[in-house]
Parts: structure tokens; C-alpha cells; sequence
């Protein structure tokens, strides 16, 4: 009985509700915006990495690398309180849209290029045969056929990016754990903190589900 | 281009802080070996479960997994450190970042082994089992071998997303890296100590997800 007291009590369930749901729309807002960004820079990173430039290639690969090796918190700390001293003042949910982007873009850009690396070389003649540029091959042929193997492994870290969202309450983004945390201390009760997951748990829950389906779905593409 | 030195690469005061980040770096070895040793061994064990036979194991472990994917593991080391205490169980930091990285990384774990398992054909247990192998015999000699190296680029980049989620333990002041970088940076009022600390991080990541990288190439060829 006191322990529904202290994680489900009702009262402060209901206080908080107003606050948790607007901080629900937040967290899925930077979600959102972090995986059209990541997906579409990581797209186009692979796609250029096709042309062959030795320079450019080269600056691709370190940036993954690095994107791939830092903790995230470390850059988002490195940016929240390295920028304002060159005068650049950005906002928290700047900051760890930024730094999810970057991260995702890293990790997009090696999935699509995995792919890319084994659509075979006929697929390529034949585009070109048929009169299609370069670029054109690229575009209907051989991308298409790269983002398709990619889709189970760019699902999986899709998840795991958007779940880092909630690295923005070290940094006072108002988003699920940074307003439950502070509603945790407000009210004396864990009850928010079990409001935070229940919430996170209604948004990946599906997520989750939906990605062992399309795990199934593409296990014969690759 | 002088401020931007200042802001993140002062020489003086990353030296200043470096014996303090060493120590940090020490800690945050520690949680690794514990984290990864325990994250392995469980994942193990929910993978077994989740391919047992029994329907009741087999549904626990399959909702255990699919629970710990769905929470963000801030969310779980918060929930773990803070709310626990309301009910009365009070852990250290390093308790706390135990606990809740085993709840979170068990599950990842589980899911390689699983898939790694999975791959081996039906032929090589029934073959073993023919030759007078137990079931318990046939698993550790004849399946787990081959599931392991079925698996080993995605348990290798597993363990490196362990060691860049063990930087989340700053949040709950475990005295590891970032948390000693970030005490550095605010006693100097300077950012270069927490680009010591990704620097320390890139030392030792960056290797690792060049070998993982190597490796995952290797399959797309072959």
C-alpha cells in the first residue's frame, strides 16, 4: 500500500499530468527533428562518399568515426558551455538537437555506404548501359536498393538516438525526465519519476514492437 | 581562431586538470569492467530464456528485453538512484549506475545473443546431441561457439556503446571522466578539460570502431 502510495499516488499524478504531456510533445519534437536531419545529412553523406573525391572521402570517414566514438553527453557539454564563450549564445534544445543530429548522421551515412558497398557492380553497368548518368544510377538503382538493406540496422539506431533525448535534462531542456525530475523534487514523491517512464513507455514500446516486425519484414533483403 | 584555442584547447589549464581526469578515467574503467563482465553474463542468460522452451521463461524474458529497450537508460539510473530511496533502498552512485546500466545493457546483450543463436542451424544441436553430447554440453561446446562468432562485430560495437554510456554516471556524480572533466571545467570556467576528457575518449574508442568498421566490411564483401 505505501509503495502505490509513493510511485502511482494519484494526486500528484494528476497535478503533474498538464506539465508531463507538454514536456511529451517537447521530447517528441526533438526526436522528430533529430531523425529528419540525421537520415537525410547521413543520405547525403553516402551519396557524395560515391563520387571518389580522396579528400573529401577522407573527411567523411573521420567524421563518422568520431561522431561514432564520443559519448554524446561529452559533446553536449563540450558545445552548451564551450559556445557562449565564443559569444555565441544557443539555446539547450539547440544544443542537443545539434549534437543527436551530427550522431545520426554519422551512424545513417555508414549504414547507407554498408549498403551501397554491396549492391553489385552489374547493378551499376546495367544502369549505365541503359543510358542513365552516373547520378541517375545512383538515384533509382543503386540507392534505393542500399536504403532498403539498411532499413533493420537504421531502425535500431534510430531508437537509440531518440532515446538520448533525454540527455537534454543535464542541460535543462524542458523535455519528460528534466520536468518529472524536477516535479520529483517538488513534490517529495517518486511518483513523477514513474510518470517519466510510463510516458517514455508509450512512445518506444511501439517503436520497439514495430522494429522487430520490420526486422522480419527486411530479413530477406540483405 | 585565438578565443576558439583558448575556449577549448588551453594547453595550461589541460594540464591542470589532467591528473584529476586520469583519476576519472581510472573510475570509468571500473564501471566498465563491472558493466560490461555483468551486461555479457546477463545477456547470456535472457538470451537462453528467451529461446527456452518454456512458454512462461520464454515470455518474461522476451518482455524483460523489449521493457529495458524501451526506457532510455538516463531514465532508469535517475529512476534507480532517486526514486528507489522512497522506497527505502538507498544505493551509492556506483550501485545506482550498476543496477540500472544491467537492466539496460542485459537486454542489448540479449538481443545479439539471441540473433547469433538463432543463426546456427537446427543440425549442428541434433548432430551433437547424436554423438552423446547432453543439451547443456551441445550449447557451450558446439552452438555458443559458432553464435558468439556469428556475432562478434555486433557484441564488439555493443561494448562500445557500454563504455560511451558509462559517461551518463556524471548525472548521479560518480566521480568517472566526464564527471572530472565537467568539475574541471567549472572550477576554470574553460571548456578545454572536457575536450581532454573526449579526447581520452577517442584514444581509447576510436580504435575499436575502426576494427568494428574493418570487420563489418569484410561480411559486405564476402
Amino acid at each position: 500500500m505505501r509503495f502505490i502510495e509513493t510511485f502511482f499516488n494519484t494526486k500528484v499524478m494528476a497535478d503533474y499530468m498538464p506539465d508531463l504531456i507538454h514536456a511529451m510533445g517537447v521530447t517528441l519534437g526533438l526526436a522528430v527533428a533529430t531523425i529528419i536531419t540525421g537520415i537525410l545529412c547521413g543520405a547525403a553523406l553516402a551519396c557524395l562518399r560515391v563520387a571518389g573525391l580522396k579528400l573529401v572521402n577522407f573527411c567523411i570517414i573521420v567524421f563518422a568515426d568520431i561522431m561514432r566514438a564520443l559519448p554524446p553527453l561529452v559533446l553536449i557539454l563540450i558545445l552548451f558551455f564551450g559556445m557562449p564563450s565564443l559569444g555565441l549564445n544557443i539555446s539547450g534544445w539547440m544544443v542537443v538537437y545539434i549534437v543527436l543530429s551530427l550522431v545520426l548522421t554519422a551512424f545513417s551515412e555508414e549504414i547507407f555506404w554498408g549498403g551501397l558497398t554491396a549492391i553489385p557492380a552489374g547493378q551499376w553497368e546495367a544502369g549505365r548501359a541503359t543510358g542513365l548518368s552516373k547520378a541517375q544510377t545512383l538515384f533509382y538503382i543503386a540507392f534505393p536498393q542500399a536504403a532498403r538493406r539498411g532499413i533493420p540496422p537504421l531502425v535500431n539506431r534510430v531508437l537509440a538516438t531518440t532515446k538520448l533525448t533525454a540527455l537534454g535534462s543535464v542541460i535543462g531542456v524542458k523535455e519528460i525526465l528534466s520536468v518529472s525530475s524536477s516535479a520529483q523534487s517538488f513534490s517529495g514523491s517518486a511518483t513523477p519519476l514513474t510518470m517519466a517512464a510510463i510516458a517514455y513507455l508509450i512512445i518506444f514500446i511501439p517503436a520497439v514492437i514495430a522494429s522487430h516486425k520490420i526486422e522480419r519484414r527486411y530479413h530477406f533483403a540483405t | 581562431m585565438d578565443t576558439f584555442i583558448q575556449t577549448f584547447f588551453n594547453l595550461d589549464i589541460m594540464s591542470q586538470a589532467f591528473p584529476l581526469l586520469l583519476k576519472g578515467a581510472v573510475m570509468t574503467l571500473k564501471l566498465c569492467a563491472v558493466v560490461i563482465v555483468c551486461g555479457l553474463a546477463g545477456g547470456l542468460m535472457l538470451a537462453l530464456a528467451a529461446l527456452s522452451p518454456n512458454r512462461a521463461l520464454r515470455w518474461s524474458a522476451i518482455a524483460y528485453i523489449d521493457l529495458f529497450r524501451a526506457l532510455p537508460p538516463l531514465v532508469l539510473l535517475v529512476f534507480v538512484y532517486s526514486g528507489l530511496p522512497f522506497a527505502g533502498v538507498r544505493l551509492s552512485p556506483f550501485m545506482a549506475v550498476v543496477i540500472a546500466f544491467f537492466l539496460n545493457n542485459s537486454s542489448y546483450f540479449a538481443e545479439v545473443f539471441r540473433a547469433g543463436i538463432n543463426a546456427v542451424p537446427k543440425g549442428q544441436t541434433e548432430a551433437a546431441r547424436a554423438t552423446g553430447l547432453s543439451q547443456a554440453q551441445a550449447l557451450t561446446y558446439v552452438v555458443l561457439p559458432q553464435a558468439v562468432r556469428n556475432v562478434l562485430p555486433d557484441l564488439l560495437s555493443n561494448t562500445v556503446e557500454v563504455v560511451k554510456l558509462t559517461s551518463l554516471a556524471s548525472v548521479v556524480s560518480l566521480s568517472e571522466l566526464l564527471y572530472s572533466a565537467n568539475m574541471a571545467r567549472s572550477v576554470t570556467y574553460n571548456a578545454s578539460p572536457l575536450v581532454l576528457a573526449a579526447g581520452m575518449y577517442l584514444l581509447v574508442l576510436w580504435p575499436l570502431v575502426r576494427v568494428i568498421a574493418r570487420y563489418q566490411r569484410g561480411l559486405a564483401v564476402n
